[in-house]
């Protein structure tokens, strides 16, 4: 037997290769379990009780969905007002996209343009969301006398009126929000080849065709993220409504995240299993979109591979 | 001064009817960790005092206080009462407690109120009062009212109004000279539950709105109909201010200040706003909401502020000698003047302040309140037929006509609420 001279190696050193990933993700994964995962089972748990946050849980099986999913109005004016935000605040891509394309070209200053288009992002939502509703006053705001110049009148101001309202707080979010895109398109623009580009305009494409052909497919990884982030700051859409109208006039701005705030933590609150309830639904449709976002990630790594 | 409570806190602290008035204050020691939500200029001045002068009083003692936002308290009370709890904390009278009651959070204080010198504080102590029991006690409360332009009235050659009638007829006389009635900020909602409290007691008394607040009657009862048949009497005339459902209660001065509303129903603590934004005495007054059915007597609004101790408290003895102390004659005189919380003692024996409007306002409440005491719409009512009740009581008052609508969903919320 002259195999093993060398001393047996560790059971660690044999299986280092395999290891040692797992002992950098450990903490990240801890954390990740005890701030996301149980959470989210915690909350499924608590929304089959009606609980007040201090006493005893009470079970009540499935009676919160049933009355949530059962004609719960305020719950489906949220719901509608989510598919508003989802819809509208898109709008934000495009736009973000022609600032860009508008602010890609180098003349004197346009580090000054470009930062000062990128300045709402950077302020906090609620400082936005306050400028907004000064805008939108009644009588005294901008947006008013604006459009009172031309005859018309928005009973109520934007923001008292339960009919523009939503659209009024969507408008401020897509001030930020717009900005944000552009960014992730300015820096995707960037990265375009300009040996691609040089072709193209051989091959005499120019303006609208040369923008959907050629520079859109290479902006793909931008339109991707600015997809992503752009729907979920549309999901939870929070700050501008508590800032702005507080889920008012007479709760025609409520979304599902203030809905669930509401419920659960607001001052006249504490219903822990409903606000629970909510946080579910809110979840799954979450999930949709997160679940697409992961495939198609998926699918690209393969592709890459 | 004080002796009052020194006997009284004596007495707690040796267990025995002590026949000593002036038995000197070593008896408490340790420390008492008090936490308030009076965090408004003035108010906090009147508690870091009020720590100041309890501490002189008893040297060994060591008061700890921590002042918190009086919003941020509404929802941190729970966190407070729950992990940690403090010795004595700030809270409100009524249904409002009922949460920490029935969770066992707040200590059941009825042995205190037995002391004689509470016997003075009889008129509050029905709010103090969930279970049979007694939870904390009440330090101030003010009135609510209307609160006029006394200027304009003059210019128009108006009375205050005493009947409904003559209500609608002075408001009359005022939108005819290109004004609003009354001023109101409902974007927080609650200043419109102010409005249901006084049509609804006086229309069909304090018995029938307490009653509903109880979740006893029906929301789409006839009676609750007629209160807000009254309501709409003042809506269609065009009495209140327009856009009132984006304006908090501060937006909605500045009308009243330039004369484009001629009237505010409101809690005295705006009475220090107004004179703020410029108006003297002699172009401010107050008047009693009218009387609208002659056979109910008048019930008034006057929220009561509380201490409370908590369940867990550490320092029991020290936090009970402190609620008496409170409430003593002399101590409630102080904190309640004119220069402090400018509010009326609860102290039945502490001397008002002289100012006009708080002098009104404590004889409208101990002459002219037979009715009852109501503690406001958001205190009286559970919170969440509150949350759902003032929503659409702001909803009724932009758009009347959806009141079948309204009430059809706020009995739908009361049928849930209190089973």
């Amino acid at each position: 037997m002259t195999t093993t001279t060398a001393p047996t190696r560790s059971w660690y050193k044999r299986n280092e290769i395999a290891v040692t990933p797992w002992l950098f993700l450990i903490p990240g994964i801890i954390f990740f379990a005890l701030y996301v995962i149980f959470p989210i089972f915690q909350s499924f748990w608590i929304s089959f009780h009606e609980w007040d946050g201090l006493g005893e849980k009470t079970w009540v099986g499935t009676a919160n969905y049933e009355r949530l999913l059962g004609g719960d109005r305020k719950f489906s004016i949220s719901f509608w007002n989510n598919v508003r935000w989802l819809a509208l605040y898109l709008l934000a891509i495009p736009m973000g996209l022609f600032i860009s394309l508008f602010l890609n070209q180098k003349v004197f200053g346009i580090r000054l343009y470009k930062s000062l288009f990128f300045f709402p992002f950077v302020i906090s939502q609620v400082v936005v969301g306050l400028v907004f509703s000064w805008f939108y006053l009644p009588n005294d705001g901008l947006f008013d006398i604006i459009v009172g110049t031309v005859g018309i009148d928005v009973s109520g101001g934007i923001l008292g009126n339960p009919n523009t309202a939503t659209y009024g707080i969507i408008a401020a979010g897509l001030w930020p929000q717009t900005a944000y895109c552009m960014i992730l398109y300015l820096t995707g623009l960037n990265a375009v080849d300009p040996e691609q580009v040089e072709a193209a305009r051989l091959d005499g494409a120019k303006g609208a065709r040369m923008l959907w052909y050629v520079i859109l497919p290479q902006l793909k990884p931008a339109t991707f993220i600015a997809f992503v982030v752009t729907i979920i700051g549309a999901l939870r859409s929070f700050d501008f409504i508590a800032v702005m109208t507080n889920g008012g006039p007479f709760g025609s701005t409520r979304v599902l995240s203030f809905y669930m705030f509401e419920e659960s933590l607001s001052e006249f609150g504490f219903r822990m299993g409903y606000g629970a309830a909510i946080a579910v639904v809110l979840f799954f449709l979450m999930l949709i979109f997160i679940a697409y976002f992961l495939w198609s990630m998926y699918q690209d790594e393969k592709g890459a591979r | 001064m004080n002796s009052i409570f020194k006997a009284s806190a004596a007495a707690l602290a040796l267990g025995v009817a002590s026949t000593s008035a002036f038995a000197d204050a070593h008896s408490l020691a340790g420390e008492l960790r008090i936490v308030s939500d009076m965090s408004n200029p003035a108010p906090r001045a009147v508690m870091e005092g009020l720590v100041a002068d309890f501490g002189a009083l008893n040297p060994d003692l060591n008061i700890e206080l921590e002042i918190v936002d009086r919003e941020a308290w509404k929802t941190q009370i729970r966190n407070a009462l729950s992990a940690n709890a403090p010795d004595v904390v700030n809270w409100y009278a009524a249904t409002r407690m009922t949460p920490y009651v029935d969770a066992g959070l707040f200590m059941d204080i009825s042995d205190l109120w037995e002391d004689p010198a509470m016997d003075a504080l009889a008129s509050t102590k029905g709010a103090m009062t969930l279970n049979g029991a007694q939870w904390g006690v009440p330090y101030t409360y003010y009135q609510w009212g209307v609160y006029y332009r006394k200027d304009i009235f003059e210019e128009l050659g108006l009375e205050e109004p005493a009947t409904w009638d003559q209500e609608l007829a002075n408001c009359q006389v005022i939108i005819d000279s290109g004004r609003k009635c009354y001023t109101i900020g409902t974007k927080f909602l609650w200043t419109a539950g102010g409005w249901f409290d006084y049509i609804n007691s006086r229309t069909n008394g304090y018995e029938f709105h307490i009653q509903l607040a109880n979740g006893e009657v029906e929301w789409t009862d006839e009676r609750v109909r007629d209160t807000f048949a009254n309501w709409r009497q003042l809506i269609d005339m065009g009495a209140f201010i327009d856009d009132h459902q984006s304006m908090s209660w501060q937006d909605a001065i500045p009308p009243f200040l330039n004369g484009d509303a001629t009237a505010y129903l409101m809690g005295n603590f705006a009475v220090a706003a107004f004179r703020d934004g410029g108006l003297t005495d002699d172009q401010l007054d107050f008047y009693q909401f009218p009387q609208i059915n002659p056979d109910v007597a008048p019930a008034e609004d006057a929220p009561t502020d509380t201490f409370h101790i908590p369940a867990a408290a550490q320092n029991v003895e020290a936090a009970k000698a402190f609620l008496l102390y409170v409430t003593s004659a002399d101590v409630q005189g102080e904190i309640n003047g004119g220069d402090a919380l400018g509010q009326l003692p609860v102290n039945a024996s502490a001397s008002v302040s002289d100012d006009k409007f708080i002098q009104e306002g404590f004889e409208m409440l101990s002459n002219n309140a037979s009715g009852g005491i109501m503690q406001f719409f958001d205190r009286d009512f559970p919170a969440e037929m509150a949350s759902a009740g003032m929503e659409g009581l702001q909803e009724f008052m932009v758009f009347p006509d959806n009141l079948d609508d309204i009430l059809e969903r706020l009995e739908e919320t009361r049928q849930r609420v209190y089973q």
